[in-house]
């Protein structure tokens, strides 16, 4: 049954709409001049080594057709490795090789890859096969993250990434995005994947929605989605708000795994973040984004650091 | 100024300018809000044949006055080698064309356009003094006492004097002061001549008034003859046959008294004919022609100033506009998901040219086998540039083969597929595919289903008489419209849609 909100108790929730994270977020924060560093991952990539913001690291980069021939004798020293092309969308052209059998490579799922079918995944990645507008492309040749287990049974074949909206460089909201069988393992919330809201003090889940409705339970594994809790979410909080500073976008989203060893990772910034965060959280975004306006507005000798901006944001903002 | 300030200041002075001249248009110059009001006009042709011999030739045309309930606009216009020109005297109108030589045959063509309502009369100047009396003979003078006195006992004043001497000899035809006075046979004419000397005898100055009656088109029109007389304050007319008083709502009156009708000097067997055109033209057109007419310069600067050709073209791109109102409405207030912002509009323009029902179920079958076969291209690993190439070739065949097909069933509307811009079906097919790929086939039917529905709605409102109507005569209300869509860009609050996104946060605090 369709049931409707009137406009006065979305704006008594504290609610972003649309139109407002047009107009007063992105147009007013986001320099246009400054997308092409979020939009082109190599781009991020060189920010992040650049401001010593923690990525998985680069191993290098295939720009022209001719370094393909060089490539195996490269990819050597280097067993585990992920291909992705710098300017594709909705995660496709990503290539994870997880060890080798032999000359040829192994993905994940332990089926066996020949080089000449990598070589060939890279050449479509140059020809724009999957780039945004098929432009032309290059394919960035990066570490493998080992994932943090914490997320072990709370997704269906995808990666769990952790999205944290920042606002003039303070974390503000934060939720994880899992991929289930309706997604077709893509974490993207509109499609069916389960989007877990964290508190922003602590990394907890507080409330989980498949298809903007709440859910108790994974829909693939039945992993009770209450239990996450997201470990070193300090130094989570952290990353996230140097990325402002580095990026010099005041309204981002961050996208962050966890390593098993490394720790938080950011995979790519988002410069036009969507707003389904606020229903995975169960709360609007507003009144944490007036917070931090007052908070400027009141003070212009702010400490500069992300470390203190990370933590004010955990201690001032959950309870809003 | 901060942006939002200089923004409402824009809306307000786009408001103000686009209204107020839009009322300004409607209040002083006249032209109509509405185009249903259809008008009748007439276009009155007096022809002047005759046959030339060399000499200098003068002809001389008594020209339509106005009536109360009829505005006349000339258009007399010249043959090559004559010279045309209007005379006026007194109340007369005169049209003259004049030639140093003309030799053979000779049309002059004296038109009109005659609009209803609003005409200036000619002002008649009182009579001066008593007309002068006809002479009759013996008997006719004895039939003529007889019908005078007869009409005074049953009337109390002039014009019902007038209107029972015309009962009498327009009717009465047995009569035998009337046969007396007419002979056996008589046209209305002669009658109505007999009314005016009848009058005269009694005192009544009076004279006929000779014209025609507007209605559908007639070519070789009749004169008809209404007399006119002096009721001791104004001058009055009278149709004798109806024997009603006051002009005729559609009289035209062309020659009055002693006017002569027309005059040749220097040509023989000269003939005159009248022929009437009805027309129906909307009113718009009629405030145009008035405005025109007034030497308006708010016309200089409008659209109408532009040949035809170009105005049907601006006809068209004036609604452009209003689609991008629609798609701005249903995209940020409705929060509708369209595919490509603007392809609704150029569907929506093709549906005006399809109709609705054929161009939605073409649209439909020509989109939804591209997408198949355009799924089958994706998997043969093909780059962007060629791959929407290959497609683009698809869509023509697709309308070929629509076309053919439809039309060897007999079904003629299957042939306006070629109405549907292939380069933007091309794309849309393509985006559609790569969304289908992407985000599955739901988001395709989302925004497949959400541009159909906004290119319905652009098509309903495009096509809407008024609105077609408005943005044509009143092409300023664009920037009305571009008010509306600048205040929507700065609008801030939640989408329709939204209401029932988010509506389980609705009941947080």
């Amino acid at each position: 049954m369709l049931r409707w909100a009137s406009p006065f108790a979305l704006r008594r929730a504290g609610i972003v709409g649309m139109n407002r994270r047009n107009v007063e977020l992105i147009a007013q924060n986001n320099p246009r001049a400054l997308y092409p560093l979020v939009d082109d991952k190599l781009k991020t990539k060189e920010l992040a080594r650049k401001h010593g913001l923690a990525s998985p690291k680069l191993i290098g980069v295939v720009r022209q057709t001719g370094q393909i021939r060089q490539l195996a004798a490269f990819l050597k020293d280097h067993p585990k490795f992920v291909i992705k092309p710098a300017q594709g969308s909705g995660g496709k052209g990503i290539l994870v090789i997880s060890g080798r059998e032999g000359d040829a490579y192994l993905k994940p799922s332990g089926a066996v890859v020949a080089f000449e079918e990598v070589a060939r995944h890279i050449n479509n990645t140059l020809s724009g096969l999957f780039s945004l507008g098929g432009k032309n492309d290059v394919a960035m040749i990066e570490e493998m993250i080992e994932f943090d287990p914490v997320f072990d049974g709370y997704t269906f074949e995808g990666v769990p990434d952790i999205r944290v909206i920042v606002y003039k460089g303070f974390p503000v909201m934060a939720m994880t995005r899992l991929s289930t069988a309706s997604s077709d393992g893509k974490a993207n919330l509109h499609q069916g994947a389960v989007g877990v809201g964290l508190d922003i003090a602590t990394g907890k889940a507080m409330r989980a929605v498949q298809y903007d409705r709440p859910v108790e339970q994974h829909p693939d594994t039945g992993a009770d989605l209450s239990q996450i809790a997201v470990p070193k979410w300090a130094e989570l909080m952290e990353l996230a708000a140097h990325c402002q500073s580095a990026s010099g976008l005041g309204y981002m989203g961050v996208d962050v795994v966890l390593d098993r060893v490394a720790g938080p990772q950011v995979l790519e910034l988002n410069a036009r973040p969507g707003l389904a965060i606020q229903v995975a959280n169960g709360r609007g975004m507003f009144p944490r984004i007036k917070a931090v306006d007052d908070l400027i507005a009141a003070d212009e000798d702010l400490p500069s650091d992300a470390v203190w901006r990370a933590n004010w944001a955990m201690e001032n903002l959950a309870v809003l | 100024m901060s942006p939002k300030l200089q923004l409402r200041v824009i809306v307000t002075v786009l408001f103000v300018l686009g209204l107020g001249f839009a009322a300004y248009k409607n209040l002083l110059l006249g032209f109509p809000l509405n185009p249903g009001e259809q008008e009748q006009v007439w276009t009155v042709q007096a022809q002047v044949q005759m046959r030339t011999t060399g000499e200098p030739t003068r002809v001389k045309l008594n020209m339509p006055d106005m009536t109360k309930s009829l505005y006349v606009v000339d258009q007399g216009s010249a043959p090559r080698g004559f010279g045309f020109h209007v005379e006026t005297s007194g109340t007369d109108r005169l049209g003259v064309w004049e030639s140093r030589g003309p030799m053979g045959d000779v049309r002059l063509i004296y038109s009109a356009r005659i609009y209803k309502g609003g005409g200036l009369p000619p002002k008649r100047p009182e009579p001066e003094g008593l007309p002068v009396p006809p002479t009759f003979d013996s008997v006719g003078a004895d039939a003529a006492d007889e019908l005078l006195e007869e009409a005074y006992r049953y009337s109390a004043d002039a014009v019902g004097f007038a209107l029972r001497l015309s009962d009498t000899i327009m009717h009465a035809k047995e009569d035998a002061n009337v046969r007396t006075l007419l002979g056996e046979v008589s046209t209305n004419k002669l009658r109505a001549e007999m009314i005016v000397s009848l009058l005269r005898a009694a005192e009544i100055p009076a004279h006929t008034l000779r014209g025609f009656t507007l209605g559908q088109s007639k070519r070789a029109m009749d004169l008809e003859t209404l007399v006119e007389l002096w009721d001791g304050d104004n001058w009055v007319v009278i149709d004798p046959r109806t024997r009603v008083a006051g002009m005729p709502a559609q009289f035209l009156p062309w020659q009055s008294g002693d006017e002569f009708l027309y005059e040749v000097e220097g040509a023989r067997n000269s003939k005159l004919s009248f022929s009437v055109i009805e027309d129906q033209i909307s009113a718009r057109s009629l405030a145009i022609q008035s405005a025109r007419n007034n030497g308006s310069s708010a016309l200089y600067l409008s659209v109408f100033s532009l040949p035809v050709d170009v105005q049907n073209t601006f006809a068209v791109l004036l609604l452009i506009p209003i689609g991008a109102l629609v798609v701005v409405v249903l995209r940020n207030l409705v929060g509708l998901q369209t595919s490509g912002t603007f392809m609704p509009i150029l569907i929506a323009l093709v549906f005006t040219q399809t109709e609705l029902i054929t161009g939605l179920m073409l649209f439909v079958t020509i989109v939804g086998v591209g997408l198949v076969i355009r799924g089958y291209l994706s998997s043969l690993n093909l780059l962007l540039v060629p791959r929407i190439a290959a497609v683009l070739i698809v869509v023509i065949c697709l309308y070929l083969a629509m076309s053919v097909i439809g039309f060897r069933l007999g079904l003629e509307a299957a042939l306006s597929v070629t109405f549907f811009p292939m380069i933007i079906i091309a794309w849309t097919i393509e985006r559609m595919s790569v969304l289908a790929e992407e985000e599955g086939m739901r988001d395709v039917l989302m925004q497949g289903g959400g541009s159909l529905f906004t290119a319905v709605i652009a098509y309903l409102v495009m096509t809407n008489n008024q609105v077609a109507y408005l943005t044509f005569a009143f092409p300023e209300l664009l920037l009305v419209v571009l008010a509306v869509i600048l205040m929507i860009g700065q609008y801030t609050g939640f989408r329709l849609s939204e209401l029932r996104r988010f509506e389980p946060l609705s009941g947080v605090k």
